[in-house]
Order: C-alpha cells, then sequence, then structure tokens
C-alpha cells in the first residue's frame, strides 16, 4: 500500500502493516508474544483515550469472550449524551439477561433455515449488480457498484428500510465507525440515525410492515418502547452492510492478487463454503472487541481487575501460531482444512447476522468471478486504497477491468 | 456419547445445525437449539463434538462413554 496522504493515527492494537494491509502489524505481534498480558492504550472519540488489557492470542479469546464476568460495560444512562455506547437496543449495549431477552426477539430472523430460504433473493440482488457492472465498463469501482450495494440492499429488503434512503444512512454508518472524529461529530451523528430510524419506527407502529422491524413491532411491540426499536433497527441496519461490503471488497482484492485460489472460489462450488471462512478468517474486517471487567479473574493465571477494560484483537487471535492446527497461519489457502477464527467474535455476543453474511459471501464472490472470467484489477496490487484507520477495516475503491 | 443442550445459553448462532443437523435444529420462533438425537449414533460423533466445539455460548455438553469397560 502506498501511503500518498497523511495517515491519521491508527489503533495500535489494530495496527496492520503499512506494506500489506492483511498482516497484523509487527507492534502487534509482539504483544502477542509477550507471556504477560500487555496493558494499552485505545483511541476512542466516545470513551476517550483509554487503558486497558490486550488479548490477543486466540485460546485467551476463546476462553475470555466466553467468560460471563467480563461485559460491555456500557448501562443506558439517559442523563448523559447519547452515543452508539449509551443507546437502549443495541444488543452490544447489554450484558446478561437484558441481553438474551432482546436478542432472542432476533435470533428467529436469522436461522439457518431462514438464512436458506433468502438465497434466491440474494442471487436476484448480485446478479443486477453485476449487470450494473457491466454497464459501468472498463474501470468500473466495485466498491462502489458491487461490494457497497448487495449487503445494502439486503438488509434494507430484510429489515424494511427503503433502499432510496441509502446515501446518507451510509455515510452515517461510516461516521459511526470512523475513530479519527471527535465527541460531538458522534452525538450529532447518532441523532440523525436516531431521527430518521423513528421515523421508520413510528410507521411500523401505525401499519406493521411484512419485514423485520413490522415483524419485531407485532410481536414485541408491547414490550419494547420506541427509543428500543430505534436502536434495533439502527444496529441491523449498521452492523448489516458495513462489515459484509468490506469482505466483499477485500476479499475480491485479495483473490484478484492471487489467481489460482481465485479459481477455485469460480470453478469448484464444493469448494465454497471452505474458502469463504478463510477469507473470513484471513480478512477479519471487524479489528477489536471491548469489554469491561464487571468483577476480578484471570486469564492465564493473570489477574485482570474489576472495573479494568479489556481490548480483544481479533486480527492478531486469527493469526495466532498454535500447535493443534497445521499451517503457515499468515499465508491465505482457500483449500485448507478448517483453521477455526474469531471474526465473528465469540460468546454471547457472537455476530447475530454471520450466517446472513455467509451466504452474501458465498453467493456474491463466485457469481463475480464467473460473469468476468478475465476479471483483473485496474491499478497495480500496491496502489489499491485500504481503509486501515477505521473500526472495520476495507477497501475505499476497488477498479476493475476485464 | 450423550449429549445435553443447555438452552437458557443458547444464542441462536446456528453452528450446531450446520455441523450436524441429524443431531441439533433451531427453533423457528427464536432460534433456539433443539436436541434431535440425545444419543447419536456413531456416525455423528465428529459431527456432534466439532458443534459442541464451535457452539460460541458452550451450550452442548457432551458425556463421552470410557472405551474401555
Ligand atoms: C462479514 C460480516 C460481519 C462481520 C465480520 C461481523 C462481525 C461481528 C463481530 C466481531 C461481532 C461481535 C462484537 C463483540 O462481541 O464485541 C458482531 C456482532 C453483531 N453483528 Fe456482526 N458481523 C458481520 C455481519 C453482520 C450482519 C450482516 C449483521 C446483521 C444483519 C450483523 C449484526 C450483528 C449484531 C446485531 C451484533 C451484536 C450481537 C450481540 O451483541 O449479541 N453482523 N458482528
Ligand atoms: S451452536 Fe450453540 S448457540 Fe448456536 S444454536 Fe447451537 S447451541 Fe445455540
Amino acid at each position: 500500500m502506498t501511503e500518498a496522504h497523511t495517515e491519521p493515527k491508527s489503533l495500535p492494537i489494530a495496527a496492520r502493516e503499512p506494506q500489506c494491509p492483511y498482516q497484523p502489524a509487527a507492534e502487534l505481534r509482539a504483544l502477542q508474544k509477550e507471556a504477560e498480558l500487555p496493558r494499552v492504550k485505545v483511541p476512542s472519540p466516545l470513551l476517550g483515550e483509554f487503558d486497558a488489557v490486550a488479548i490477543t492470542r486466540y485460546e485467551d479469546v476463546k476462553d475470555a469472550l466466553g467468560d460471563s464476568r467480563l461485559q460491555m460495560g456500557f448501562e443506558f444512562d439517559p442523563d448523559k449524551p447519547r452515543t452508539m455506547l449509551n443507546q437502549p437496543g443495541n444488543l452490544l449495549n447489554y450484558n446478561g439477561e437484558g441481553h438474551s431477552r432482546l436478542r432472542r426477539m432476533l435470533t428467529g430472523f436469522f436461522t439457518i433455515k431462514r438464512i436458506r430460504a433468502l438465497r434466491p433473493m440474494i442471487e436476484q440482488v448480485v446478479a443486477d449488480r453485476l449487470d450494473e457492472v457491466e454497464a459501468a465498463g472498463q474501470g468500473a469501482d466495485l466498491v462502489r457498484l458491487f461490494s457497497t450495494p448487495i449487503p445494502t440492499q439486503v438488509i434494507c429488503e430484510l429489515l424494511g428500510v427503503p433502499y432510496a434512503d441509502r446515501a446518507d444512512f451510509q455515510r452515517r454508518a461510516k461516521v459511526g465507525l470512523d475513530v479519527n472524529t471527535t465527541l460531538e461529530v458522534q452525538v450529532q451523528n447518532l441523532k440523525d440515525m436516531d431521527e430518521y430510524m423513528s421515523g421508520l419506527v413510528a410507521a411500523h407502529r401505525r401499519s406493521p410492515g411484512e419485514n423485520m422491524l413490522g415483524q419485531v413491532v407485532r410481536d414485541f411491540g408491547h414490550e419494547l418502547d420506541d427509543d428500543e426499536l430505534t436502536g434495533i433497527g439502527n444496529m441491523l441496519l449498521i452492523a448489516g452492510h458495513e462489515t459484509t461490503a468490506s469482505m466483499l471488497s477485500a476479499s475480491a482484492a485479495l483473490l484478484l492478487q492471487n489467481p489460482e485460489q481465485l479459481a477455485v472460489v469460480r470453478d469448484e462450488p464444493e469448494a465454497v463454503d471452505r474458502a469463504i471462512e478463510e477469507l473470513l478468517r484471513y480478512v477479519c474486517p471487524a479489528t477489536i472487541m471491548p469489554r469491561e471487567a464487571a468483577e476480578d479473574f484471570a486469564v492465564r493465571d493473570q489477574e485482570i481487575r474489576k472495573g479494568e477494560r479489556v481490548v480483544f484483537s481479533i486480527l492478531a487471535a486469527n493469526r495466532d501460531e498454535r500447535d493443534d492446527v497445521e499451517g503457515d497461519p499468515d499465508t491465505l489457502d482457500v483449500r485448507r482444512p478448517q483453521r477455526p477464527h474469531v471474526t465473528f467474535g465469540h460468546g454471547a455476543h457472537q455476530c447475530l447476522g454471520q450466517q446472513l453474511a455467509r451466504m452474501e459471501l458465498r453467493v456474491a464472490l463466485p457469481a463475480l468471478f464467473q460473469r468476468f472470467p478475465t476479471l483483473t484489477l485496474a491499478v497495480p496490487d500496491d496502489e489499491v486504497d485500504y481503509r486501515t484507520t477505521a473500526l472495520v477495516f476495507g477497501v475505499n475503491a476497488l477498479p476493475v477491468t476485464w | 456419547m450423550k449429549v445435553e443442550i443447555e438452552e437458557f445459553k443458547c444464542v441462536g448462532a446456528g453452528h450446531c445445525v450446520v455441523a450436524a443437523p441429524e443431531v441439533f435444529d433451531q427453533r423457528d420462533d427464536d432460534g433456539v437449539v433443539i436436541l434431535l438425537d440425545a444419543d447419536p449414533p456413531e456416525h455423528e460423533h465428529e459431527n456432534t463434538r466439532e458443534a459442541a466445539q464451535l457452539c460460541p455460548a458452550a451450550a452442548i455438553l457432551l458425556l463421552e462413554k470410557a472405551t474401555s469397560t
């Protein structure tokens, strides 16, 4: 990657190699090797820079995220400014019973059966986007014409959000995930998001639609206030398109740089599921997860005290050298036997939308390479414009020719 | 092998249904795991172990019978 513009400060715990954004930075690898759990500084527009225990090894991540003594650390406080961390309805702000109560209202929409039934809808969305790429002609930008619209249109359809409103909510989602912003910007941004979503919620209150928002109003509307419904809607809208879009862009970029692996995804339908799992492990668009210790506890016999913040590196954990798994974790190998990853997190908050995201990836990537068998990047590999400083790793533009 | 599930822990991620569809299903309304077979046959053991290992909520308990008598 070229550093043409001045880089804003990146999260050291999420840092990627300047020369290759798919590799964890040397500092992050060094943290992982330390016998003692390191303490790091994490920048955050919402909390200010905070100190946290860094958890970077795969086994430690799984152990600690499975432990109920680690909590989200955000309770809704109506007297504090509204931010994404101070918003009812967002599952990431709840613990224990309160969390499972809300999550259970939504899990029915994401069962394996439900997601499999969505396949034809997703195939249609993908086919339409590929027509647009073709119409745009040589030099078409896959980020704008393929990776972003696919998950956006899918989540709009599922949730019941008008796709025509996308320019505004996509921009707000980007701001929400940008760590290089001020608290004021974040507060205003959430206000705009809430205003938009509460309008949709009010419409579903009057006449519940056939999609997710309408169904939640119909089934649980008596238990949920408008604030909670708005938070649920915003959470699904943001979580549902930004990460998946990044995954599509970064996977396409990676495969275009590895043609023999691209051929596997294009030509071997039975190899696709495994290939997508490897791409998820390797790309990991969401790079860190924050928590707080609600009680004292220990990781590898090392004490973490009540009240300490903890931050997990998905990027480092997915590249952990482990005795029990063969192969070099830093090589992309779409044919490798399963190498477990924590790209969707672990424990009670493990991604609610992961089966949907998998389905979108499984449909979209092979279809892209089948439609354009001669697809190549229109810029040299090292000039692809990656986004490495936001909470979600991604690609800003991906021009291609065929 | 005996399988037990702790429903209250389940977060509906569906890994078990993918790994061992003969042994696990999900309730339609809230995605919570349904145990189809509490004593799966030998050829399902590997899949069932994988399901338990993938479950993010540790909601699947396996009681492996000792092989020696
Ligand atoms: C490749 C795409 C995706 C990635 C990498 C991803 C990653 C993650 C991660 C790492 C978490 C856990 C955060 C934590 O524990 O702190 C999470 C949670 C969540 N994700 Fe995703 N996600 C993706 C797609 C989606 C989609 C498509 C949806 C919705 C339609 C979604 C909805 C959610 C929700 C609602 C949560 C919160 C769950 C809870 O707190 O119980 N995600 N995601
Ligand atoms: S894998 Fe675990 S959490 Fe997911 S549905 Fe099965 S039992 Fe529930």
